[in-house]
């Protein structure tokens, strides 16, 4: 196996798109080190972004957010005005594994390790997140739904990697909230997760975004469940309705982590709690 | 051997060693640098156990390459005692008995010595979220979270002193 550090990411593309072999993006390593020690993978090349300046910039402004490739999860609970711009990615992001690994992980790892119970994706989609793809041919701009296709993969081709996220612009009164459910309150992967964006005019939804983790093969994006919310003030019919169309977009497996039923049922339940607290976020009440 | 050449400093002094691309930097530290301090529990990040910290930020060392080192600043358990004098949080994890058969114990210590830096005064409950990256299978973590405080408060007092 060879180790590389490059520079820029131009080096970095290169690297990649000239190896024959198997070839790995290292950012954080909290999944790929794993993956490595397990035997599941044998790379001839690993490629260290960390030494990238650009990928290791957090750009955080009402204008828009930039969290680079190489950036660790701790740093985007460090900047307070990204808790307050984007609360629900920060609390998505810093649910991923302990501080330890918060040291080391990052969000754009997360999405590409494609796991349906990934705690940042649903977040970031709800968020109307972009992901910024280099590859050989240039780079590219692609929805975050549009890069997990199933656990595990991703519509990267085998030469690209993904440089940055970018969140829009924040106007109005907006909020986002992220809820998961496990069994313990720490260190522990999500048995259903619910991430919610909202945003307020005079107290009434003017538009929103649900996204539901861990109930299918990807993170689901619900727009019938948005739709309920549209126009109201999060009353209880309005909420009902999301709830309802949540349940009906659920397509979990069942495991020893939580049955069909019961992932379904739940993933209701934290849609609404995290719509409630996306609402009060924005300045809602009741 | 592919080796990766590599200069880094380890609780202020600088090394350099040579490692095979894919070697953890646990087992640098253990296997090159003769710091046997840093233990291997899980080698998969869940323990915590290979705690060190990296350019100042906790980390496990399992999930680091050796090869990534190269210039960063790498803090372990053999750098808290002072000239002989060990740290209060050793000191307290002795008094307290929050140890019995030791493994996570060098974990413990550099992950409590982290959250005592951004946060000299933790709530019980905040404690044990910051170290809920470390296992322990004997102690049942009260006698842990016991020294924590009881080294805390000795270190606000020292700082009180020194002013």
């Amino acid at each position: 196996m060879r180790f590389e550090s490059p520079t820029t990411t131009k080096a970095a593309a290169t690297l990649l798109a000239s190896e024959s072999g198997i070839a790995h993006v290292l950012a954080g390593g909290t999944d790929l080190l794993v993956r490595m020690k397990m035997g599941a993978i044998e790379p001839d090349l690993i490629v260290d972004i960390k030494r990238i300046e650009s990928l290791r910039t957090l750009k955080v402004a009402a204008a828009g957010v930039q969290i680079g490739a190489a950036v660790p999860a701790v740093r985007l609970s460090e900047s307070e005005k990204l808790r307050n711009l984007w609360p629900g990615v920060v609390e998505a992001a810093n649910l991923i594994g302990s501080d330890q690994i918060q040291g080391r992980c990052t969000v754009v790892g997360n999405l590409c390790n494609a796991s349906p119970a990934a705690d940042s994706v649903p977040a970031l989609i709800a968020a109307g997140a972009k992901a910024l793809v280099v590859g050989p041919k240039g780079k590219r701009r692609v929805a975050v739904e549009k890069v997990v296709l199933g656990p595990g993969r991703t519509s990267l081709a085998r030469d690209e990697f993904i440089e940055a996220v970018v969140l829009p612009a924040r106007t109005g009164k907006s909020a986002d909230a992220y809820l998961r459910f496990t069994p313990r309150t720490e260190m522990d992967i999500a048995v259903v997760s619910a991430a919610i964006n909202l945003t307020l005019s005079r107290g009434i939804v003017q538009s929103a975004k649900v996204v539901l983790g861990a109930v299918a093969p990807t993170a689901v994006v619900v727009p019938a469940a948005a739709k309920a919310l549209i126009g109201s003030k999060l009353d209880d019919a309005a909420l009902d309705k999301m709830v309802a169309a949540c349940r009906a977009a659920c397509n979990p497996i069942d495991d020893k982590r939580g049955t069909i039923e019961y992932r379904t049922k739940v993933a209701g339940v934290m849609a609404r709690r995290a719509a409630l607290i996306a609402y009060e976020r924005a300045g809602g009440s009741k | 051997m592919n080796g990766v050449t590599v200069s880094a400093k380890v609780n202020g002094d600088a090394v350099q060693y040579v490692c095979p691309a894919d070697e953890s930097l646990l087992d640098v530290l253990r296997n090159r640098l003769n710091l046997t301090g840093v233990k291997e529990g899980c080698g998969t990040g869940d323990c915590g156990a290979c705690s060190i910290t990296l350019d100042g930020r906790l980390v496990c060392s399992c999930l680091v390459l050796g090869a990534e080192a190269e210039g960063r600043e790498i803090g372990t358990v053999e750098g808290l005692s002072e000239g002989g004098k060990l740290h209060p949080l050793q000191e307290e994890f002795i008094e307290k008995a929050a140890l019995q058969c030791g493994i996570c114990t060098p974990g413990f210590l550099v992950a409590a010595k982290s959250l005592l830096e951004r946060n000299p005064n933790p709530t019980e409950e905040e404690i044990r979220y910051a170290l809920a990256g470390n296992l322990c299978r004997c102690t049942g973590y009260d006698k842990i979270v016991r020294a924590v405080q009881s080294a805390a408060k000795i270190m606000r007092r020292g700082k009180k002193v020194a002013r």
